[in-house]
This record gives C-alpha cells, sequence and structure tokens, in this order.
C-alpha cells in the first residue's frame, strides 16, 4: 500500500512535501521499507507543527530588562541605575589596570594552552580564592577543611551548591533574606530546594528589622539552610553591624542552621576586602560548617567572564575531599568544566603580590567613588528640600540604595526623567557620577512631591 | 565532660571557639563519588612516570609531537580583541553575533531559516552545556517525554539528561560484530518507540564509535523518525572534524532540514577550535516561525539565568571575530583539515601496523571508522593489560582517541594492542 500524504498547510513545507513524496516513492520500491501508512501525529514537522507550538514567551528578567528598556530610549539625559555593574565618572565600564596587565602576560605565555579544566577548575585559582575570603592563615584552610570548586560567578557558584544541598542535605528548605537578589530564588528552585524568607529589612527606618531576622531564623526548623549576603546587602545596601553578626552566628549555630553565604562584593563594600569578610570568617573561627559563593564580577570587574568559586567548609578533612568529589557529580552533567580565562586572569593577579595590591587600590578608588556618590545624591536631595529622611543613602553599603521608592515613583521617573531602574526602588549607584546626580536628584524630589 | 555534652547533640552555647573535632559534620554519610570515567583517565596518565606513556584517552587533540595546539586562527583572534573590549555581562543568550555565525555553520551559510528567523538560539557552555540547557527545557515542556539515547553514547549523555530528570531509554546503534552500524535494530528501535518521542543523534564522527550511518541510512533514518512524529536532536560536537570539511559533515542535518524535521542542536567548538577550556557552543531549537523562536529563545534564556546567569565571553568573541572576518575564517578552515587530515592519516598507520605485525583480527573498522574515536573493539582486561603493561591510557570501553596517536608512537601503539590480542 502506498503511504498517503495530507497537503502540508504552510507553505514552507510544500518543496519538503515534494522532497519526501519522491523519497517514499523511491524507498517504497525497496524491500527493506515496510509497508505502513505514513502517520503524521501532531508532532510531526511535516504539518509545520512544533513540537514546542505551546511554549509562550517569557517575562524579561526584571533586573536585565531595565537595560534593554535603557536601550531603547533615544533621550540625551538617560540613566541606567538598574544592572550592577560599575561604570567610572564618565559613565563607562571600566576594565581595571591590573586585569589588562594580566590579560597580556597571559596572552604573550605562548606556552599555554586552551585544554580542558579539570571538573572542579584551576587548583591554584581555587586555593587562593579560598585564601582571599577565608583569610591565609585560616585554620579550616590550614586543615585541609574546605573544599574549593570553581564556578561561572556567584550565580553558577550558588546553583552547584544548591544542587549539592538538595542531593546530600537531610533538609531541602533554603531561607532566604526578604528582599534579596532577584534572581535568587529561582536558583534555588530549580536546584531542588524550597524557597522560605526570614525577615530582614525595615522599610519604615530603611535599615535593618534585627527583631524580626531573629524571630524568624528563631522558629525555623533545625538543620534549615539559611542564605546570607556577607556584605552589601542586594538590593538593601542594609548590613548587620559586627555585632549583630555575631547574635546573629550564636543563634544560626545554636540551631544547627547551615550557613550559605553569598560573596558578591567583597572588598566593594568597605573597600577592605578583610573586612568585608568578616562575617563569613566569624562563622568559619568557631569550627562549624558553611557554604561561600564567591564572585569576582564586581570586585575584579570581570562581569561577563563568569568567574567565581563555591566553598564548603567542612569539619573534617576526608569529609571535604569526598564533599568535592560529590561536587563534581554535579558540574560535570551541567557544564564539564569551568571556562579558562577569566579564573587565569584571577589566579595572575591573586600570586603575585605587586598585581594583588594594585587590585586593592583600584578596588577601594572603585568602593571611594560609590561612597562618594552616595554623600553627593544625599547632599543635593538636602539642598532640595526633599521631603523625608534621606540618611539610608549614606548609611547603606555596597553598589545599590534602596531607595524607598515606590513602583508608582520609579514608573513616573522613568517617564519623565528617563531613569532607568528596577520597579523595587533599588539604583545602582555605580551608574551615578558628579555630573548625573543633580538630574538624579531632581527625579527623585519631583516624584516624591507629585506622585506618592 | 563538655565534649561528651556537645557530642550528645544537645543545644549548648556554641559561642566559645570550638576546635573542628568536637563538631560533626554534616557531611559524613557523603559517599566519596567515583571517578568520572572520561576524565579519570588523564589524571591517571599524568600521574604515570614512565617515558613510554601514551595517552589515547580523552577526546582532545594533539599534534604529531603530542602536544596540544592552538590555532594560529585562534591566536590572531585573541591578538586583536586583547585590551580592546570591555567585560560586560553578556545577554542571557549570550553572544548575538557568534550565534549568528554558529546557525551559518550548522544550517547553511544562505539558509532560508536563519533568514526567516525561525530558530531559537542561545549561547552554551559548550556541547555539554547545550545538551544539558536543552534536557532542562524538554522535561520542562515536555514533561512526560523520555529521551532516547544511541547504544552506546558519550557517557555524559547519560548524566545530563538523568540530571534535567528526564528518563532515558535506549536504541541500537553500534553492532559490536562488524563493528559497524546495526542499522535494521535502529530503524526498529525509532519504530517501535511511540509516536513524538525525542532521539538523540550524533550529527557527525558518533563518539565513543567513529562509526556513522551513510548518507543513504541518514535518508531512511529521517524517513523512520519522521513517520513516527519524533523530534530529533542532534548533537554535533565533531563539525569539520570528522571529514575536514564543516559543510559535508553537516549533511545529516541538512537531510533532515530538507525533510522538514523542526530539530534541535547543540553544537561545540571545543574540537574544531580548539577551545576546549573556553566552554563556547551553542543550542538551536527550529521553530514554526519568528514569533515562536522568540518564545522559545525567551523560554531558554530562563533556564540559563538560574544556572549562570549569562555565558562566558571571552571564547565567544574568539569565535565571533575568526567566523565574521573571511581571512581568519579561511585560515580557521585549513586548520580543520590539517587536523581531521593527521587523524585520518594515523588510522590508516595504526591500522597498517597491526596488519603488518601478522594480526590475526581485522582492523578494517579503524579506517572505517570516522572522526576523533575508534573504537577498538578491545575489552575492559585487554585495555587494563595495556595500561597496566605499557602505559598506555584509554577509557575501558576500548575506544582510543586517534587524536593521541602520532607518528612517534603508532607503531609502540600497534606493538602493544597485538600483545594483548594475539
Amino acid at each position: 500500500m502506498r503511504p498517503e500524504f495530507t497537503s502540508p498547510s504552510s507553505s514552507s513545507s510544500s518543496s519538503a512535501d515534494r522532497r519526501l513524496n519522491a523519497l517514499v516513492r523511491h524507498l517504497a520500491t525497496a524491500s527493506t521499507v515496510s509497508q505502513t501508512t505514513v502517520a503524521f501525529s501532531p508532532t510531526s514537522g511535516f504539518h509545520g507543527d512544533s513540537v514546542f507550538s505551546h511554549v509562550v514567551r517569557a517575562p524579561e528578567d526584571p533586573i536585565l530588562g531595565v537595560t534593554v528598556a535603557y536601550n531603547k530610549d533615544p533621550s540625551p539625559v538617560k540613566l541606567n541605575l538598574g544592572v550592577g555593574a560599575y561604570r567610572t565618572e564618565e559613565g563607562k565600564p571600566l576594565v581595571l589596570n591590573v586585569v589588562r596587565k594580566a590579560e597580556q602576560m597571559l596572552l604573550n605565555d605562548k606556552s599555554r594552552v586552551k585544554e580542558y579544566l579539570p571538573i572542579v577548575g584551576i587548583a591554584e585559582f581555587n586555593k587562593l580564592s579560598a585564601q582571599l575570603i577565608f583569610g591565609a592563615d585560616s585554620p579550616a584552610i590550614g586543615e585541609n577543611r574546605v573544599t574549593t570548586v570553581q564556578c561561572l560567578s556567584g550565580t553558577g557558584s550558588l546553583r552547584v551548591g544548591a544542587e549539592f544541598l538538595a542531593r546530600h542535605y537531610h533538609q531541602k528548605t533554603i531561607y532566604i533574606p526578604q528582599p534579596t537578589w532577584g534572581n535568587h530564588p529561582k536558583v534555588f528552585t530549580l536546584a531542588g530546594l524550597s524557597v522560605k524568607t526570614y525577615r530582614y529589612y525595615d522599610p519604615t527606618t530603611r535599615g535593618l528589622n534585627f527583631q524580626g531576622l531573629l524571630e524568624d531564623l528563631g522558629s525555623t526548623p533545625s538543620g534549615s539552610i539559611v542564605l546570607l549576603h556577607a556584605c552589601a546587602h542586594n538590593p538593601t545596601g542594609v548590613d548587620p553591624t559586627r555585632q549583630q553578626w555575631e547574635q546573629i552566628r550564636q543563634l544560626m549555630r545554636s540551631k544547627a542552621l547551615l550557613p550559605f553565604f553569598d560573596s558578591a562584593y567583597q572588598g566593594f563594600a568597605s573597600g577592605n576586602l578583610d573586612e568585608d569578610a568578616q562575617s563569613i570568617r566569624m562563622f568559619v573561627a568557631d569550627g562549624g560548617e558553611c557554604f561561600v559563593a564567591q564572585s569576582y564580577a564586581k570586585n575584579m570587574g570581570l562581569y561577563g567572564e563568569r568567574v567565581g568559586a563555591l566553598s564548603v567548609v567542612c569539619t573534617a578533612a576526608d569529609v571535604a575531599s569526598k564533599v568535592e568529589s560529590q561536587l563534581k557529580l554535579v558540574i560535570r552533567p551541567m557544564f564539564s568544566n569551568p571556562p579558562i580565562h577569566g579564573a587565569s586572569i584571577v589566579a595572575t593577579i591573586l600570586k603575585d603580590s605587586n598585581m594583588f595590591n594594585e587590585w586593592t587600590i583600584e578596588l577601594k578608588a572603585m568602593a571611594d567613588r560609590i561612597i562618594s556618590m552616595r554623600k553627593q545624591l544625599f547632599d543635593a536631595l538636602r539642598a532640595r528640600g526633599t521631603p523625608g529622611d534621606w540618611s539610608h543613602i549614606i548609611k547603606q553599603i555596597g553598589m545599590f540604595t534602596f531607595t524607598g521608592l515606590n513602583s508608582k515613583q520609579v514608573e513616573f521617573m522613568t517617564r519623565e526623567y528617563h531613569i532607568y531602574m528596577t520597579s523595587d526602588g533599588r539604583i545602582s549607584m555605580a551608574g551615578l557620577s558628579s555630573k548625573t546626580v543633580p538630574h538624579l536628584a531632581d527625579a527623585i524630589h519631583a516624584a516624591v512631591t507629585r506622585m506618592s | 565532660m563538655a565534649i561528651r555534652r556537645a557530642m550528645s547533640g544537645r543545644i549548648m552555647d556554641r559561642t566559645a571557639v570550638f576546635g573542628a573535632r568536637y563538631m560533626s559534620s554534616w557531611w559524613r554519610s557523603v559517599q566519596p563519588a567515583p571517578k568520572d570515567p572520561i576524565l579519570g583517565v588523564t589524571e591517571a596518565f599524568l600521574a604515570d612516570q614512565s617515558p613510554d606513556k601514551v595517552n589515547v584517552g580523552v577526546g582532545a587533540y594533539r599534534d604529531d609531537n603530542g602536544k596540544p595546539v592552538v590555532l594560529e586562527c585562534v591566536r590572531e583572534a585573541e591578538r586583536k580583541i586583547a585590551g580592546n573590549l570591555n567585560m560586560e555581562y553578556l545577554p542571557m543568550g549570550g553572544s548575538v553575533k557568534m550565534v549568528e555565525e554558529t546557525l551559518k555553520l550548522a544550517y547553511g551559510e544562505n539558509s532560508e531559516l536563519i533568514k526567516e528567523k525561525r530558530i531559537a538560539a542561545v549561547q552554551a557552555l559548550s556541547g555539554t552545556g547545550a545538551c544539558r540547557l536543552f534536557a532542562d527545557f524538554q522535561k520542562r515542556f515536555f514533561p512526560d517525554s523520555q529521551i532516547y539515547i544511541p547504544v552506546p553514547t558519550w557517557a555524559n549523555h547519560h548524566n545530563i539528561w538523568r540530571d534535567a530528570q528526564v528518563p532515558q531509554k535506549t536504541y541500537h546503534y553500534y553492532h559490536p560484530e562488524s563493528k559497524g552500524l546495526d542499522f535494521a535494530a535502529m530503524i526498529d528501535d525509532i519504530k517501535n518507540a511511540p509516536n513524538g518521542s525525542f532521539f538523540l543523534l550524533h550529527a557527525c564522527a558518533h563518539n565513543p564509535t567513529g562509526v556513522d550511518p551513510s548518507e543513504e541510512q541518514w535518508r531512511e533514518i529521517s524517513h523512520h523518525i519522521k513517520a513516527k512524529g519524533h523530534f530529533a536532536f542532534f548533537d554535533m560536537a565533531y563539525q569539520g572534524f570528522a571529514s575536514g570539511d564543516p559543510e559535508k559533515d553537516a549533511k545529516a542535518i541538512r537531510i533532515f532540514l530538507e525533510d522538514g524535521h523542526h530539530i534541535g542542536i547543540a553544537q561545540s567548538y571545543a574540537k574544531n577550535m580548539g577551545l576546549y577550556g573556553q566552554r563556547v557552543g551553542c543550542l538551536s531549537v527550529l521553530c514554526e516561525d519568528e514569533k515562536q523562536a522568540v518564545a522559545v529563545k525567551s523560554q531558554l534564556q530562563q533556564l540559563a539565568r538560574p544556572m549562570y546567569s549569562n555565558p562566558p565571553v571571552h571564547g565567544a568573541l574568539i569565535v565571533s571575530t575568526i567566523l565574521s572576518d573571511p581571512d581568519l575564517k579561511k585560515q580557521w578552515l585549513k586548520e580543520v583539515k590539517v587536523m581531521a587530515d593527521r587523524i585520518i592519516g594515523m588510522r590508516t598507520a595504526l591500522r597498517g601496523n597491526l596488519e603488518k605485525l601478522g594480526s590475526p583480527l581485522s582492523w578494517q573498522h579503524i579506517t572505517n571508522q570516522i572522526g576523533m574515536f575508534c573504537y577498538s573493539g578491545l575489552t575492559p582486561e585487554q585495555v587494563d593489560r595495556l595500561t597496566n603493561e605499557f602505559h598506555i591510557y584509554m577509557t575501558r570501553n576500548g575506544r582510543i582517541s586517534m587524536a593521541g596517536v602520532t607518528t612517534g608512537n603508532v607503531k609502540y601503539l600497534a606493538n602493544a594492542i597485538h600483545e594483548v590480542t594475539k
């Protein structure tokens, strides 16, 4: 019996139709082809129907979508205060001098090849990253209780750590601060964890809701995972004080809660690398365990190179070794081994004391410029007599300020003043310059006085 | 006393600095994971002190001196881009330019499908990342589907679809007796699979066997897959590496496109541009129309964002620099052919040497098979002997990476194989 065909509905398959006809006529005479009717199921490409017809368009990423919208705007006074990428006074992205130097060194080294890295990445990079965050003299490192694996920036480190926890940890819930970086919830849910929140930001004080935090962490089930921003909380810029960190540590250890630190801004918050690592080091000093996701996107300006590291601090060396072997099983089916370029730059810089020093100076300059922008914005609002208390602008830390503006006010600022920011009122101070502060201050003033 | 109380797990004031030995780990029950069967081979090789050692394990190209190669076109591209651009985040879907050029390689330089914008495509973390993104996408939008995987296949394919939680089935592929394709059984499996199943196909240079269907066989495979309304997903990790001609190596894909399939493709630049450690690749899904391609791409990005946010820029920049510069592209095509030709030459040499030694077995398959790997037919026990007695490293399934064979070691390798098989 000759196979039957229905006419295709879409014109683009008519030539395919003819070819298929020709093919089947050719094959139908061969004895190897069984004489069955060619049945076109709904998933057959021949009809022009795709198996993925039911896929709907996903909404824009709320953070990255801001830059998309900004790019479309033709206004000469437009300001991008959306994504947290550092900008110079001239509003330009910055590649650190020391990074350029490292790149040149790598380029000139003819012996370098592009082979696959081991699954866990560059060993030297991992070692130096651990030293950077835990301190070179950390007993955890000295006792080989830390396993560090190279991952794709902060996101990748969080994801690999979360997948490990979903497989090997007895508690499958992670508690994240309210609010937190927009991408956190999805990273954890796709890894297989369920997500709950704990109180963090107090909108009335625009500071830390410490009581709420202690209450919520105090009532989590024992052993739960808790996400902590190591410094420069994103999006609020509100960090616990040293004393508050100590209380958090005590509470968490008393309930055996597992800390998972997200360290995306080491050196960027205060300008000092060791200072910004204190919260983590306090936890490590008590001998307990924790996870740490490190990113070099901001503090080394390596954004697009996707450089980061996941460290797991364990109570024993043999355990750390077993953990590492299981981390490899998470990584291999995800991307096999990490990208070599960015991590090579980092290792080059971290292992050379001169380059390391150069880096700390450039890093401090970036942090200082942001602190200066905070001061200028605060002064500008005060000068305009903008109603409200704006001291949080100089109290908050790191790249972002949680202005306290609501989404209507944000929308107004975008519409009337071409200011681009996330609808939660978060502005990236890194996107400001002395020249643009007045424009932003005008916009905030207008938004506050004309929209409530 | 304090120690005993601590170890009994009672809630205590742990503000004192506890030594690590007083606290028990959450991870004590974590089992040590087995070594990766492929990457573990290189680790063992590196640890071996013997001057005769030969690494024919992992599929990374080596020149005739056994050295890794950075292509000249890559060096040139890196010189061009160093110091010029910033390191800002790429979009979630990666470098648009790199993806455009990459689609041309797979779908054809003047492909109507590209012009009609019907292809949803994102930059991915080499072939692994592209397969994983697709597996996650398949899980999300076809939660009840399963993937049909050839036997054998690259070991990591199983890991990828498992971690994406897509159930796996297998289909016949390799025919051990002939060391060729088990074509009849493969067609049977395609026919017996429930309509609308997902099939993983190696576009060229099948890993690990080196056995590819002929053009006529591909046409028949296409016909039967179409008849059942299956989805064809191609893993193309060796375009250019198999025959030396990227267009020729894309033949299977082009046949499927002509036949009207809406395919998916994972592409990698690890081998054909020698960019292994840069992790550069691309995942594409052919859709009905532009609107659907936009929707599918947006959903692929939704899967990438919580995995790594956006892909690494450096490798993508190298690729787009090379492919968009006519001179560099020409140079690349030349260099790819050199690599493929060297491997074809080594196949001839290895077979020739074994036959000269008077081996009782047939080694025809060495030159019949194509691409980086040769499925030798050696048993795990024979492989172990090769490693223990001759310091020759390969995966225990008998897969030889021809890229590791040189004029310097081919005789030694042939001798050793002859010793363990005579």
